[in-house]
């Protein structure tokens, strides 16, 4: 199997795998950051949302292979201390239900708001849309994206 | 953890001390027998070690308190919510307290507790006398220390303070506190003396669920470990015949491929199975490599031959088996007041209309997965299921090992809804792993997880009233269901006590799909029907549907009937509440409100929808709820879990829609299969009833009322009534819209 360096969090990692493994399983399986999530593998669902050169991509949609000179941002490395502004806003609204497909949902955030600053309720609802939530807590995720806003300006 | 050998118990409470080896005391205690209503005592209970225990309260010498929960997080914040309660009593600091997670086995934890709706309501009151009993005990041991008499004595924040002005943390007493009797009859607080209860706390697993720490199932590695993804039968009712596995083999990093299904079927054989069991009739093809990927990629290599020798079955055929079984005489009888059948002769006028339910899968966040590593000496699980302690035994059995050498760590799970209940992949683990002898992890792909799942029963509803001189006289219910029918109580719910002249009777049709409980089963949907019918029972009447509600309820309060489930009183406040958050009826034009109101899960629910209309299609815009569910322990938690209920009964309603083409489902992933997103979200905006009654359930009491409620605004915008879900399907075959 062939070799692949990726840059991954503000590190270098060398990975061993099949050409064709989507960066969600690269992470996940032979790198141990397991907070990038699977939900549906077909780009449908948003759980596996990482930053490619800073913008929201889906992991699972993503070769090893093609990969050689972007910088990938996970959630393990959104901040060094769990303090992004996203994330303290997720704890201050207390968004998560089960949990599951919030790092996704925060990783979309994270990357939306570098674009948008300032941005309208019918604009986070769009820029969430893709991202699926199972238990539903869209009405505090619509929140924290406000309240993260307002701290991130 | 190291003890010293003196221990403590207290035969009410069910609960032991001990001084920790390390410094502190230890305080164990049953967290599931505690949560049972008529818990039985264990008989001996001196001989108890702390290995029978299931939930610990570790009271430091610096007097921080860590409650090792053995509650696993479906998320429904029970984890962060029971500890609530327990330093409550205990009058610590929440800063103070911290909850883990407490490893788990089922050796070593005899009663494990799977969360849900019924957590809070049965531990209630063991969990206050818990806190409270170990307060006292510490108060005690100051007393002792200021040979003064502990009624003098006060504890607050963690501190106790006497009359003299002396105070004592805590850890400076922990270690004679352990030693002392444990009290009995201790006193438990006032409502109002509550400080953490009723605090907005902020879910205790926030840091790790925001930094994407390792919590869920699928994040589970250990040493060795194996990946495994599993080939089932793409029509339900159909057998292995035989499988090509040269590609598969191919594939880079897979490693065997190997088939399973013995070890569940002869036990399925033996009779102990529950018929959840049906997904394992036949043999899987199983594919095992070094990572995921390759697991999945394999997989998709493998050819295979299946047979049926049963009739693959169609939602077509199940429509028309639904009707057929309503029509038909032979249904059970579920509750019987007064006689339908002679107030239907006598009445002005008699309604009758039919509901339809699709079957529904859970489609948890987090696809079904487990880890299991069989050795010759024992079996350890891990992994997020519901019931831990019945899949441990199950696969004691399956296997022949003794229960006690088989352990089970829960994780956290992403998502239940029901679907966790049912182990069927903690057995396809252990399976693999007694095939292998090697550590492995189960991973369902979506596909997988949509189309081999454990689906809501799709059921029929025809429901049938009568009118005398503008009352409701006569009510019969007919539940016809591939699948299972509703359980117990159900019957006993509103509006049974409320009309004279009552009857529930079910009829069920069982086939090859796999049906199991689906959050709040059965009134998921049961609420939509009956809620939808007295909407229009209103519209005949010509009286306002809310105050048709009222009306009825009238009747079943102060009932001496003991087998009614709800409370007309309650019902009526939290209805009450409900009309007047939402200015019932004081809307502005272009905005259409529908009410519904059910009780279940012991906790009262009525919500209000409010839908607006774009280019003639309904748009949810706003649900206003008000919730009778006693005490809010934590109300962030709380709206948080009636948010979530709401918007999962509209999303449903609304969009799900699944059906079976010869015996295979008709969808496969989130590409056709519509889950409601943030687009279609309304507002929820969420009141609760105030009062100073035991706290009841909230994952899934907020569900059923939802869909009613979106229904009859849709009502009041389009006049056209939904007979079916989803609604989407209803609206785009009417002719309102083309
Ligand atoms: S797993 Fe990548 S979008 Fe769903
Ligand atoms: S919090 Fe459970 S899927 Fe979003």
């Amino acid at each position: 199997m062939p070799n692949y360096t990726l840059y991954i969090n503000g590190k270098e990692r060398s990975v061993t795998a099949d050409a064709d493994t989507p960066l969600l399983w690269i992470l996940r399986d032979e790198l141990n950051l397991v907070g990038t999530k699977f939900g549906c593998g077909i780009a449908q669902c948003g759980a596996c949302t990482v930053h490619i050169d800073g913008v929201a991509i889906r992991s699972c949609q993503m070769q090893v292979s093609i990969l050689d000179d972007v910088k990938i941002t996970t959630i393990e490395g959104l901040s060094a201390d769990g303090k992004h502004p996203v994330q303290e806003a997720w704890k201050e609204i207390d968004v998560p239900q089960c949990g599951y497909c919030q790092s996704g949902q925060i990783m979309t955030a994270s990357a939306f708001l570098e674009e948008n600053k300032n941005p309208s309720e019918e604009e986070i609802r769009e820029a969430m849309h893709g991202n699926i939530c199972r238990c539903a807590s869209y009405n505090r995720i619509e929140k924290a994206v406000k309240v993260a806003a307002d701290k991130m300006s | 953890m190291k003890f010293q050998n003196k221990n403590n118990f207290s035969r009410r409470n069910f609960l032991k001390t001990s001084v920790l080896a390390g410094g502190g005391m230890l305080i164990g205690f049953n967290l599931l027998t505690a949560c049972k209503p008529d818990a039985e005592m264990p008989v001996d209970i001196e001989n108890l070690n702390f290995n029978d225990f299931n939930a610990f309260i570790k009271i430091s010498d610096e007097g921080y308190v860590t409650i090792f929960s053995p509650n696993p997080e479906i998320g429904q914040g029970v984890k962060t919510s029971m500890p609530m309660i327990i330093a409550e009593e205990l009058n610590v600091e929440w800063s103070k307290v911290n909850v883990v997670q407490g490893v788990l086995d089922t050796k070593n934890y005899k009663r494990q507790l799977a969360g849900g709706s019924q957590s809070i309501r049965f531990g209630w009151d063991a969990l206050r006398q818990t806190g409270a009993t170990t307060k006292q005990m510490l108060v005690n041991a100051a007393a002792i220390k200021w040979n003064v008499n502990a009624n003098t004595c006060k504890a607050s924040k963690g501190i106790i303070t006497n009359s003299n002005g002396d105070k004592l943390g805590y850890g400076e007493v922990v270690k004679e506190a352990a030693l002392l009797e444990v009290p009995e009859d201790v006193k438990l607080k006032k409502v109002s003396e509550y400080t953490i209860i009723g605090q907005e706390i902020v879910n205790v697993d926030i840091d790790k669920i925001i930094t994407g720490k390792p919590l869920f199932g699928l994040d589970y590695k250990a040493e060795g470990m194996l990946y495994a993804s599993v080939l089932r039968p793409p029509s339900f009712g159909q057998k292995l015949e035989s499988f090509d596995a040269t590609k598969a083999k191919k594939v880079a990093g897979v490693i065997d491929v190997i088939t399973i299904g013995d070890k569940v079927r002869n036990f399925v054989k033996a009779g102990k199975n529950n018929w959840t069991f049906k997904l394992s009739e036949t043999d899987k093809v199983v594919v095992i490599a070094t990572n995921t990927w390759a697991a999945l990629k394999g997989k998709k290599a493998l050819s295979a031959v299946w047979v049926t020798d049963t009739k693959l079955e169609s939602t077509q055929d199940h429509d028309k088996i639904l009707t057929k079984v309503l029509d038909g005489k032979k249904q059970n009888i579920r509750r019987e007041d007064g006689d339908v059948h002679k107030a239907f002769s006598k009445a002005d006028r008699v309604i009758e209309k039919t509901y339809h339910s699709p079957f529904l899968p859970h489609n948890c966040m987090e696809p079904m997965n487990f880890y299991a590593n069989v050795t010759a000496e024992k079996v350890h699980l891990v992994g997020p299921v519901q019931t831990p302690e019945y899949a441990a035994s199950v696969v004691a059995d399956m296997l022949g090992y003794d229960i006690d050498k088989v352990s089970l760590e829960m994780t956290r799970m992403g998502g239940g809804f029901g679907r966790r209940l049912y182990g069927d992949f903690v057995y396809e683990a252990a399976e693999i792993s007694n095939a292998i002898k090697k550590p492995v992890k189960v991973i369902s792909s979506r596909e997988d997880d949509m189309t081999t799942g454990i689906y809501r029963p799709s059921i029929k509803y025809r429901i049938k009233a009568s009118i005398k001189d503008g009352k409701v006289t006569g009510y019969h219910l007919k539940e016809a269901a591939v699948g299972g029918n509703m359980y117990g109580l159900i019957p006993n719910f509103f509006p049974a006590g409320c009309i004279p002249n009552y009857k529930v009777e079910t009829g069920n049709y069982r086939g090859n799909i796999t049906t199991g409980a689906w959050r709040a089963p059965y009134t998921n949907f049961l609420a939509f029907a009956e809620q939808s019918f007295f909407d229009e029972l209103a519209t005949e009447l010509n009286i306002d549907t809310i105050q048709l509600r009222l009306d009825l309820l009238q009747n079943v309060k102060g009932t001496s009937d003991k087998s009614i489930q709800y409370s007309g009183q309650r019902m009526e406040d939290t209805i009450k509440l409900v009309r007047e958050k939402a200015n019932w009826g004081k809307t502005k034009d272009g905005v259409y409100q529908g009410f519904s109101a059910y009780y279940s899960h012991n906790t009262h629910v009525a919500e209000i929808a409010e839908i607006e209309l774009k280019d003639g299609f309904p748009v949810i815009k706003k649900v206003v709820v008000a919730v009778d569910c006693g005490v809010v322990v934590n109300p962030t938690g709380a709206r948080n879990q009636v948010e979530g209920g709401v918007l999962d009964g509209i999303g449903h309603a609304m969009y799900a829609d699944f059906s079976f083409k010869d015996g295979k489902p008709s969808d496969r992933n989130f590409d056709t299969y519509r889950l409601i997103r943030m687009q279609e979200t309304p507002k929820v905006e969420v009141h609760f009833v105030e009062n100073e009654l035991s706290p009841t359930g909230l994952g899934e009491p907020g569900l059923p009322p939802a869909g009613g409620a979106v229904a009859n605004a849709i009502n009041a915008a389009l006049g056209k009534r939904m007979y079916s879900q989803p609604f989407v399907k209803e609206l785009n075959d009417s002719s309102i819209l083309s």
